[in-house]
């Protein structure tokens, strides 16, 4: 399983850095990383989309917020004052109620996050493909503008609807005890456990890209880039595989921002902001373009230096001089697989 | 003999400008045809109505007897009509084996779900591309630039992927637009080899090309065209003594 090998070293580099956090006592540190994974995973998503099938997407940000405003909504409902209706008894024999106490004592019974999860993941996907048919036929900045005029609606709808806190945002979302003895969220206890959930969820999603990448699909994804006229002719059903990718961008968009929700214990506007959708942008940019490990690797290190505050005043300015840069000098990425091999063979001495 | 290909009548208005004017012909299944006339007669078009690029104003196209007429081009391609371009579309992100592979595509299933579980069938899938492609690398000569990606290739080269490309879901027809355009003169011959290579496997074709010796060498019937308009059709014989004809490449500006 050659393919695979580099999944494993970055397994061992994850449990090398929790170690080292560990033996220097900066386990705070682990904070920011785990946000970070989590961010990684929306930039993925947005990899495929834009790197590899050459679609432009400046709203990535919105789906994270349509995953994570799900569960920051739904898991906050209280409903103890709803005991005896029909949506109560419904929920309650599928055994997706559970209970907490809230700070003030009170018993609050409140929707089980698996059902959360289950809907930011249709909403998401639902969003992206009826998103996806009419705008994935339009081409280069068009299409930008119009994603960019989703991310929009969605920040907009955020700020401006009650349901969802508006400007505020919504706090006090409950952890989510995915199992007994784990739970994802905030709490000190958990930290190491939810730096560990975070990169498995990054593992399993950089395995089937990895494979997708290296698939029949993958492939016309890739054509699309190259050449969308070569990909049509070849019996390319250009248009659905655009919608798929998409779908595919939104839904780990949404799982980050859902997972995010619960380990911050809430979530606000500024997550579906079009600066957001512009790092994500930016970080498949510097990455490589076609290059899910230089998304990764430029994923981490960026929003960890930005969530240490290293870029102080000039957090949003720093993401968006990148991709002003990389457009202007490197518009095929920094990270390039064409570079290697250059120089791969270059030291074999081949042409 | 029903003909593989029955066009029929085909019209293509640009604005004011009537690109193809009524034209019909068939083909014949393991025939090669040529459509030759000068530069702006509508060749092109009338590749791009048929593979399902335009729209025709009017007519039909007939394939395998069924009508492809408003088919896209994907879906001709799934008929098994495969097209090269006559100004090279191949895709430079991929290497060469992949733009290979990616002519596979209508040949396998396995899609997103499949491709992300690397499900059985999916390998296998890749494994049957691999060995339907592999020899038509090294038929055409470019086995050693396999993991080489397209853009660093030669021109003759790259024109090469992309025959390779069509041919590697052995299709049913083929469409080569101007197939020897940008070729130096030893490339045109080897070219010349391999078209004269794929009539003795009993391939179909249609051709659209400029130089007239590879045409004449190669086609079993020919279409002339001028302005749009079929003025000539026949063995390259005929064509070679049809007065019309002389016309046109006599007075005209390019042959
Ligand atoms: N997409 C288009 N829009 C407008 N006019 C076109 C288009 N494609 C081709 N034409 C015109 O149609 C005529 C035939 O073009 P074409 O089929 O490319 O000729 P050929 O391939 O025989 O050289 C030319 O006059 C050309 O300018
Ligand atoms: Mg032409």
């Amino acid at each position: 399983m050659k393919k695979y090998l580099p999944v494993m070293l970055l397994a061992g580099t994850v449990i090398i850095i929790q170690l080292l956090t560990l033996i220097t006592g900066k386990g705070f540190l682990l904070t920011q990383l785990t946000m970070s994974t989590w961010y990684v995973i929306a930039a993925l998503g947005l990899c495929m989309v834009m790197g590899y099938a050459g679609q432009i997407s400046l709203g990535q940000a919105g789906f994270f917020a349509i995953g994570g405003y799900t569960t920051a909504v739904l898991s906050t409902i209280d409903f103890s004052a709803r005991t005896g209706t029909s949506v109560f008894s419904f929920f309650d024999s599928l055994g997706l109620l559970l209970t907490r106490q809230t700070i003030y004592g009170d018993t609050v019974i409140y929707l089980s996050p698996w059902a959360a999860l289950i809907a930011a993941i249709l909403i998401a996907g639902l969003t992206a493909w009826g998103l996806g048919v009419p705008v994935l036929k339009l081409r280069g900045h068009y299409l930008g503008m119009a994603t960019m005029g989703f991310g929009i609606i969605v920040n907009r709808i955020v700020v401006g609807t009650k349901i969802f806190g508006e400007a505020d945002g919504i706090s006090n979302v409950p952890p989510f005890k995915m199992f007994p003895g784990f739970e994802i969220s905030g709490k000190v206890g958990f930290r190491v456990g939810n730096y560990y959930f975070a990169w498995l969820v990054v593992i399993i999603a950089l395995i089937l890209l990895i494979n997708l990448i290296n698939s029949r699909a993958g492939r016309a994804l890739k054509a699309l880039h190259g050449s969308e006229d070569a990909a049509d002719a070849m019996g390319v059903n250009t248009a659905r595989c655009k919608t798929a990718v998409f779908i595919i961008g939104a839904v780990l968009a949404a799982v980050a921002g859902f997972f995010m929700t619960h380990y911050n214990g809430g979530i606000g506007p500024s997550e579906s902001s079009v600066i957001k959708s512009v790092r994500y942008v930016s970080i498949v940019a510097v990455g490589g373009m076609a290059n899910i490990w230089g998304t990764l690797i430029m994923g981490m290190l960026l929003n960890f230096l930005s969530l240490r505050g290293v870029f102080g005043h000039f957090d949003d300015a720093v993401f968006g001089i990148i991709l002003v840069l990389m457009m202007m000098f490197m518009p095929d990425g920094f990270i390039r697989k064409e570079v290697f091999y250059s120089i791969k063979t270059l030291f074999r001495g081949k042409k | 003999m029903t003909p593989l290909m029955r066009i029929e009548n085909l019209n293509k208005h640009f604005g004011g400008l009537h690109a193809v004017n009524s034209v019909s012909f068939d083909v014949q299944k393991g025939t090669i045809k040529a459509i030759i006339g000068p530069n702006g007669a509508g060749k092109t078009t009338i590749f791009n109505m048929i593979a399902g690029y335009f729209q025709p104003s009017s007519g039909e196209v007939h394939f395998n007897g069924k009508l492809i007429t408003g088919m896209k081009p994907f879906m001709t391609a799934q008929q098994g009509l495969l097209r090269t371009f006559q100004n090279l579309k191949v895709c430079k992100n991929l290497t060469v084996i992949d733009n290979i592979l990616l002519g596979y595509h209508t040949r396998a299933k396995a899609g997103f779900i499949s491709g992300m579980l690397s499900t059985k069938r999916s390998r296998r899938e890749e494994r049957e591309a691999l060995e339907a492609v592999l020899p038509l690398l090294e038929w055409l000569g470019i086995m050693d630039k396999k993991d080489t990606f397209v853009g660093n290739l030669s021109f003759g080269e790259q024109r090469s992927v992309e025959l390779a490309r069509a041919l590697a879901p052995n299709p049913a027809m083929l469409l080569l637009d101007e197939p020897a355009a940008g070729l130096n003169m030893h490339e045109t011959e080897g070219l010349a080899r391999n078209i004269s290579e794929l009539k003795k496997q009993g391939r179909t074709i249609l051709l659209v090309e400029h130089d007239m010796g590879l045409v004449m060498d190669i086609s079993d019937e020919i279409v002339v065209l001028d302005f749009g308009v079929k003025i000539a059709e026949g063995r390259p014989s005929e064509i070679q003594n049809n007065e019309d004809v002389i016309r046109i490449y006599l007075g005209g500006d390019d042959a």
